[in-house]
């Protein structure tokens, strides 16, 4: 069968397997349209959670990213999933005990304050609408190469789905469809980095694979041996090596981390399960899941990068395989012949080198590279559908439940019925896909500069306040809106003015303390929680009714 | 409620808490990012330690950690009876589940 009809039949079949189970799990009141009812099970919250996670960046995109940054790609690999860790031992049961819908929820009831309420409404909604948009796209890149159909098609056909199933389903539809989901992107991820793996090393686990010795045809000895011995060639830094400062990997890893431990569309997850100790649990089969993924990718980063330069380094640009054209047509890969001698020099040095590949061609392209069958590289299709999808989705409830629960239920019509509730959390679903197709069809060219922004947003604002809110009973309202404040500010300024006013500047020399943009939420943390320990000192204390409701969800399995 | 028992399973949560954070930690930001170039070094297969650490064995010390939280959260539970509420609650949602599924 031709690549063409098994992408077809792949994603048809995925889509439908989507579309039944959304109308299998409809919503009929608030809590479940929310937090599916929380009676999620920790197994398949587990299974939702690293869906929700793995995101068309994580699916398509990081492989690439670590195969190109080495050793450095580590902030991402580490940054993550280690936030998982906080997120199960400081967050996640504490917040499940409180019972809630949603994060501002939380930060609004602790804080007994509407305007701390509104900070987090407006930090959820900029955080999710800066990720939804880089999924759209992600749904339309897959759909234009893989099923060639027009990009800002596969963009509405997208929209169509996700709406379909989150509308009709909301929390629940999303949970179960997202239980799917996983299962199809980790089907379609492992595949081929096994079969990559055999090829290469003969080992069957890609992730020994990785440390073991190429197979003859490939010149044999350590594979990160091989490959520090080939950059080093080519005039790269050896693989292994980093090329970013200690402390700059170092704050990027750690805004990363606190940036995962405050996104709201992950910590909405365990309001679904039915208990703290399943809220726990979920964590662990959550970051689990993520693993199985994560630890994989810089396998297949490092097999990837292998295979690319002995094939196309000093090779002749004429005996190139059929993948190298189909990608060049797409201009992913792009080959300007600078010395005119038809063969293609793959070299650091801008000046010489002739060959531009793009970082996401790694996972896209593998399973050709490797000369795999065709049915494999249909499910690497379903599989960035599948990721792109399941984020997708998470993001757009969190959207529209800051919007229809936070925004007019909990504080500008707090008078409106649940069933009026719901409805209004349907057309704010609808109204955030339009605006997410949207971005999808005219992608903002700051998309990618904005994600540091997103995590420095989150890392700088959310994780302090909710962790402050549940360790210390003495936090008020006025420490924890200055906190927020400082952390966001400082940290916007600090990303705004090297990303957009002056974004020639943005080099090591220019960093204050050597800490790049994307680094410097943790930097943002740092200034939010002293700001608030200080001017918490010398405010008033809260009310007897928060300290009591914070002592409340310290200790688990007490009647709200 | 009993205020003191509560007061005594907060402070063990916290001392678990302070535990495997400082591993984590440790883990995170000392193994994988400041002594990385002692620890490459030392070679296991194809691997250089530090570069191993970074790009796998941080990820596998983040599952084990939160097992290992799960697990020492039940042991405190049990200890202060929080389990049987917590058990009672999940029983009484399930009840509640089977209704549902009749609409």
């Amino acid at each position: 069968m031709s690549l063409q009809i098994w992408t077809y039949l792949c994603v048809g079949i995925s889509f439908i397997v989507y579309i039944g189970i959304a109308v299998w799990s409809r919503a009929s009141s608030t809590k479940e349209f929310y937090i599916a009812g929380a009676h999620v099970p920790p197994l398949a919250n587990g299974l939702a959670t690293a869906a929700d996670w793995m995101s068309a960046a994580s699916f398509i995109s990081m492989a690439g990213i670590v195969s190109y940054m080495g050793r450095d790609g580590s902030v991402y690999l580490m940054g993550w999933t280690g936030g998982y860790v906080l997120l199960a031992l400081l967050i996640a049961p504490y917040l499940r005990d409180f019972g809630k819908f949603t994060v501002p929820d939380f930060i609004g009831d602790r804080y007994y304050s509407q305007f701390a309420r509104m900070v987090a409404v407006v930090c959820a909604i900029f955080v999710s609408f800066t990720y939804v948009a880089g999924q759209m796209r992600g749904v339309g890149v897959v759909f234009s190469r893989f099923l060639e159909v027009d990009i800002n098609l596969g963009v509405l056909i997208g929209m169509g789905i996700v709406f379909f199933y989150a509308v009709l389903g909301g929390m629940k539809g999303i949970t179960y469809t997202q239980v799917a989901q996983y299962c199809v992107l980790i089907f379609a991820y492992m595949v081929p980095a096994v079969f990559i793996s055999i090829l290469m090393t003969g080992n069957i686990i890609p992730q020994l694979g990785f440390g073991s010795e190429l197979n003859d045809s490939f010149g044999g000895g350590y594979l990160l041996d091989r490959l520090d011995g080939l950059h080093e060639e080519l005039g790269f830094t050896a693989y292994t090596e980093s090329v970013r400062s200690s402390i700059d990997v170092l704050f990027i890893t750690g805004a990363l981390i606190m940036g995962t431990a405050g996104l709201p569309h992950v910590i909405i997850r365990f309001f679904t399960v039915p208990s703290v100790r399943a809220a726990r649990k979920s964590a662990g089969y959550a970051l689990l899941f993520i693993a199985i993924l994560y630890t994989t990718a810089p396998a297949i980063a490092a097999f990837a990068r292998t295979n690319l330069i002995n094939t196309v380094s000093n090779a002749e640009y004429s005996s190139m395989p059929s993948w190298f054209r189909t990608w060049e047509n797409t201009n992913l890969i792009s080959f300007e012949d600078k010395n005119g001698d038809g063969l293609i020099q793959y070299v650091a040095d801008p000046e010489e080198n002739e060959l531009t590949v793009d970082r996401d061609i790694i996972v896209l392209a593998n399973p050709e590279i490797a000369q795999l069958p065709n049915w494999v590289i249909a499910l690497v299709a379903a599989g960035g559908l599948a990721a792109a999808l399941s984020t997708a989705a998470g993001l757009l409830l969190v959207i529209s439940t800051a919007i229809s629960h936070d925004l007019l239920k909990r504080n500008l019509m707090p008078d409106i019925s649940e069933k009026q509730e719901l409805l209004f959390a349907r057309i704010a679903i609808f109204f955030a896909v339009c605006i997410a197709g949207y971005f999808g069809i005219n992608p903002p060219g700051f998309v990618a500069q904005v994600v540091a922004f997103a995590f420095g947003l989150a890392a700088s604002s959310f994780f302090p306040a909710i962790v402050l809110g549940i360790f210390s009973t003495r936090m008020n309202k006025e420490g924890a809106i200055s906190g927020m404040i400082a952390g966001i500010v400082f940290t916007a300024i600090y990303i705004v003015y090297f990303k957009f006013i002056n974004p020639a500047a943005d080099n090591a020399d220019n960093w204050w303390l050597g800490i790049s943009p994307e680094g410097i939420g943790t930097l943002g943390m740092f200034i939010n929680f002293a700001v608030a320990v200080i001017v918490c000192r010398f405010t008033s204390e809260p009310p007897q009714a928060v300290k009591d409701m914070v002592l409340d969800i310290r200790v688990p399995g007490k009647p709200d | 409620m009993n205020k003191s028992s509560d007061n005594l399973y907060w402070k063990e949560n916290i001392r678990i808490l302070t535990i495997l954070l400082s591993i984590w930690f440790v883990v995170s930001f000392l193994l994988s990012v400041i002594f990385v170039d002692q620890l490459d070094s030392i070679r296991i297969g194809g691997f250089k330690l530090g570069f191993w650490m970074a790009q796998q064995g941080s990820i596998y010390v983040y599952v084990v950690l939160i097992f290992v939280y799960l697990k020492m959260m039940d042991n405190l539970d049990r200890k202060y009876h929080h389990e049987e509420k917590d058990i009672l609650s999940e029983e009484a949602r399930e009840r509640g589940e089977t209704g549902d599924s009749g609409e």
